[in-house]
């Protein structure tokens, strides 16, 4: 075969054209097309009642689609009941079965399907080993902690090899540091099976730390689906900028467009370049978009700066640590964040006149909010 | 050496904690006591009291002791192989004379009667015909002229075993066991020998009734369980309903109901199902039907709140986890219904144990159950003793069947219940 000739890999889940309603008025997921690849780590990022619940509940088989077709390894599954699916499932609260031990919990899925004995038993060691849970296999859910219990859950969903794990928020209850640790858990293990993971949650860190790709969705409609970094460093729309990382926003009116760059007029007065992402043209309203992390605070108007050049003043400073946090008024944003290194906040003081300065590709010019 | 002057040094300090632990706890159960107090009084009052005195009368045996106080001293030391001496015969005629003046004859008749059939006519007739105290040493003689049964030893051994002061005679009756004259303790005549059967009937209509409440309790539950807040509410209401009528009227629902020309028999008839009216009523058919109906919030309550607690997270899990629906039921909702299940069964049985009105209007003979025969001795013959004495044995019976159940749960939640 030639080189560009290349097939993509075969999608082992195809979203094909899925609607949903639960009241037949309002959509809940507006056709939705999305492919996921085997061995791939897929969030589905977005706030409560995008839809993104539903769709995962979709492909578990827990909601029916009102339109269109899911396909899984090539086979439509819209009609095919959960337990038939052969799809792996980690809840948010866990679900360990109260009356069952964590071994009976993690040997359940096996046991319904006959396993025999011997090989149940083997299956179930090995799984609570690879959570570093062996002594406690006699223990009820009740005697663990939440950490614990979300380790029996995905070690229970992973036992019988399903050929997909679907995970919805299954971190949402716990303590931030250990959720940071199990995100890493998580991942390893995904790394180290290969197996194919649906995540689902609104935490948009969580999302950039873990994933392969995110989908991010709102009112319904996937609005970005990319790799993490691109999704911050490229985002399609000002939804996307604004969900996924710190952004300050600025609104402006579109004066010029430039093939990528154009130059936009801010409505608190002086004008600045950014990169035309989602721009109707000129004289229309935009919404500029700029992370903390590219600003830059100069005490003087010095116009070695480049372009964009903008009065501000401190209102105040946050310490957060590895890094600190400026809070400015910028034309008419009273809660510009310019993130700086640590120590660099005590030069400032809050009702201290400054200027920021940031490079036009860093400024991306979006839909209006 | 630094260990042994830290512990040293932490010593003193362990006690006057403890002791201030024990002064803060001592604050809390004296409010804890304050709260419940005068709940607690009403039941002791209300509850407690009158259980202890129904224990009470069930061993208790004062009549005779008190009619006949000087018999049953002289018969205290008799050893009951042959008739009793002069003495006693004296003692006999001096109490029938002073209890024929007190009036108080009729006491110790009906007494002894209980225990012996036609005891009544013996006493009665001695005291009317003993117009004065026999003379000295020829009071054997003239109560035996008077009444010949004073000349048999079994008369006698009936008076000395109702002397008092407390007797198990009420409570081997009440399992249809009695004392012969050796004071062995045998079967009650089979015409007598009745409770037994009822207490058998009373549980095996109690166990019927629970099993009955269970298969139509479950399915209305989980319906309950499962539906929205909004339609549960509505359905709850309907399940509540009989709650807001009187017993009565819900058992003479029935009988309009299920009686020969009733709505049932005449719709079978109609569709020409039956050509005879069917005996719905006055059996133990209508005794189960009706008590089911009456009992059955008891079983859908529990079985409902417990149901509520199951997550439907879990058989969202069981099914994802490649359980058919069946599978998932068996194995991981029913097992999480157990407590619900064993204390609306508890519950229904327990209060099916003691029903009275409803077997008694929609019952016949056959079916009557012990509450009927404790209301029938304390009503009608005013036999406390005996009363008491079902009524203390009923007790028992049920106090054993909350323990069993009380090992049994206890059992589960170390053991996880039943397990696939």
């Amino acid at each position: 075969m030639e080189a560009g000739m290349v097939m993509p890999a075969p999608a082992l889940v195809r979203f094909s054209g899925i609607q949903k309603t639960y009241d037949g008025e309002h959509l809940v997921v507006k056709n939705l097309d999305l492919d996921i690849k085997k061995g791939e780590f897929v969030t589905l990022l977005g706030p409560s009642g995008s839809g993104k619940t539903t769709t995962l509940m979709m492909l578990a088989g827990f909601e029916v689609p009102t339109r269109g077709e899911i396909y899984l390894a090539d086979r439509p599954i819209k009609n095919m009941p959960p337990h038939k699916r052969d799809i792996g499932m980690v809840f948010q609260n866990y679900a360990l079965f109260p009356h069952l031990t964590i071994e009976e919990n993690v040997a359940f899925p096996l046991s319904v399907r006959n396993t025999n004995k011997a090989e149940t038993q083997e299956r179930v060691k090995a799984a609570l080993r690879m959570i570093k849970m062996e002594t406690m296999a006699q223990r009820r859910p009740g005697q663990l902690s939440g950490g614990q219990q979300q380790r029996v859950a995905l070690a229970r969903a992973l036992v019988f090899n399903p050929q997909l794990v679907l995970m919805d928020e299954p971190l949402g209850a716990l303590d931030k540091r250990l959720r940071e640790q199990m995100q890493l858990e998580i991942k390893q293990l995904h790394e180290t099976m290969g197996i194919t993971v649906v995540y689902v949650t609104h935490d948009q860190s969580e999302a950039l730390t873990m994933s392969d790709r995110i989908a991010v969705f709102n009112d319904g409609i996937v609005q970005q689906i990319d790799r993490p970094d691109a999704l911050y460093e490229r985002p399609v729309n000002s939804f996307v900028a604004n969900f996924v990382g710190e952004n300050n926003v600025l609104a402006g009116t579109v004066e010029t467009v430039d093939k990528q760059y154009c130059r936009v007029a801010l409505s608190a007065g002086g004008s600045v370049m950014a990169r035309a992402v989602n721009v109707s043209g000129a004289g229309t309203a935009t919404s500029l978009s700029v992370r903390p992390e590219r600003v830059v605070i100069v005490p003087e108007d010095t116009s070695s700066d480049g372009p964009n050049r903008l009065p501000a003043k401190v209102q105040n400073t946050i310490y957060l640590g590895d890094h600190a946090l400026a809070v400015l008024e910028v034309a008419g944003n009273a809660e510009f964040m310019v993130k700086l290194q640590p120590g660099a906040h005590d030069s400032l003081r809050s009702g201290d006149s400054v200027f920021i300065t940031f490079r036009p590709e860093d400024c991306l010019a979006l839909d209006p909010v | 050496m630094t260990a042994a002057s830290l512990t040293s040094a932490d010593a003193p300090i362990e006690v006057p904690l403890k002791r201030r632990l024990k002064q803060a706890e001592r604050a809390r159960q004296l409010k804890a006591l304050a709260l419940v107090g005068p709940l607690l009084l009403f039941l002791l009052f209300t509850f407690a009291g009158p259980i202890a005195g129904m224990l009470w009368h069930a061993i208790d045996d004062h009549e005779v002791r008190q009619v006949l106080p000087q018999t049953v001293a002289a018969l205290a030391k008799w050893d009951g192989k042959d008739l009793p001496d002069e003495n006693a015969y004296a003692a006999l005629a001096g109490d029938i004379q002073s209890a024929r003046e007190a009036g108080t004859i009729a006491v110790a008749a009906k007494r002894l009667n209980y225990a012996q059939n036609g005891f009544r006519t013996i006493l009665t007739s001695t005291a009317r015909n003993l117009k004065a105290m026999p003379e000295p040493g020829r009071a054997r003689e003239t109560l035996g002229k008077i009444n010949p049964a004073w000349r048999e030893r079994a008369t006698w051994t009936t008076i000395k075993d109702a002397g008092g002061p407390i007797t198990g005679f009420y409570l081997l009756a009440a399992l249809d066991l009695t004392r012969n004259a050796d004071g062995a303790i045998v079967s009650a005549s089979p015409d007598q020998a009745i409770y037994r059967d009822v207490f058998g009937r009373t549980f095996l209509i109690s166990l019927g009734v629970t099993l009955l409440c269970l298969i139509l309790g479950f399915p209305v539950a989980y319906l309950l369980a499962a539906l929205p807040a909004g339609r549960s509410n509505l359905l709850m209401i309907f399940v509540l309903l009989p709650f807001w009528t009187s017993l009565l009227v819900r058992t003479c629902a029935w009988i309009v109901l299920l009686q020969s020309n009733g709505i049932v028999n005449d719709s079978l008839h109609w569709l020409g199902i039956i050509d005879e009216p069917l005996r719905l009523i006055y059996n133990r058919f209508g005794v189960c039907v009706a008590m089911t109906h009456v009992l059955l919030p008891f079983m859908i309550l529990p079985l409902y709140s417990s149901m509520k607690a199951i997550s439907p997270a879990y058989m969202r899990a069981a099914a994802s986890l490649g359980a058919p629906p069946l599978t998932a039921f068996l194995r991981i909702y029913l097992p999480q219904t157990l407590p619900g299940i064993g204390a609306g069964s508890l519950l229904v049985f327990i209060l099916a144990l003691g029903y009275y009105i409803t077997p008694a209007l929609v019952g016949g003979a056959a079916d009557q159950m012990i509450s009927y025969f404790i209301a029938l001795y304390t009503t009608e013959t005013a036999n406390w003793g005996l009363a008491s004495a079902l009524g203390a044995v009923l007790l028992l019976a049920t106090i054993l069947l909350a323990l069993v159940y009380g090992k049994l749960v206890q059992g589960q939640q170390v053991t996880g219940g039943m397990k696939n």
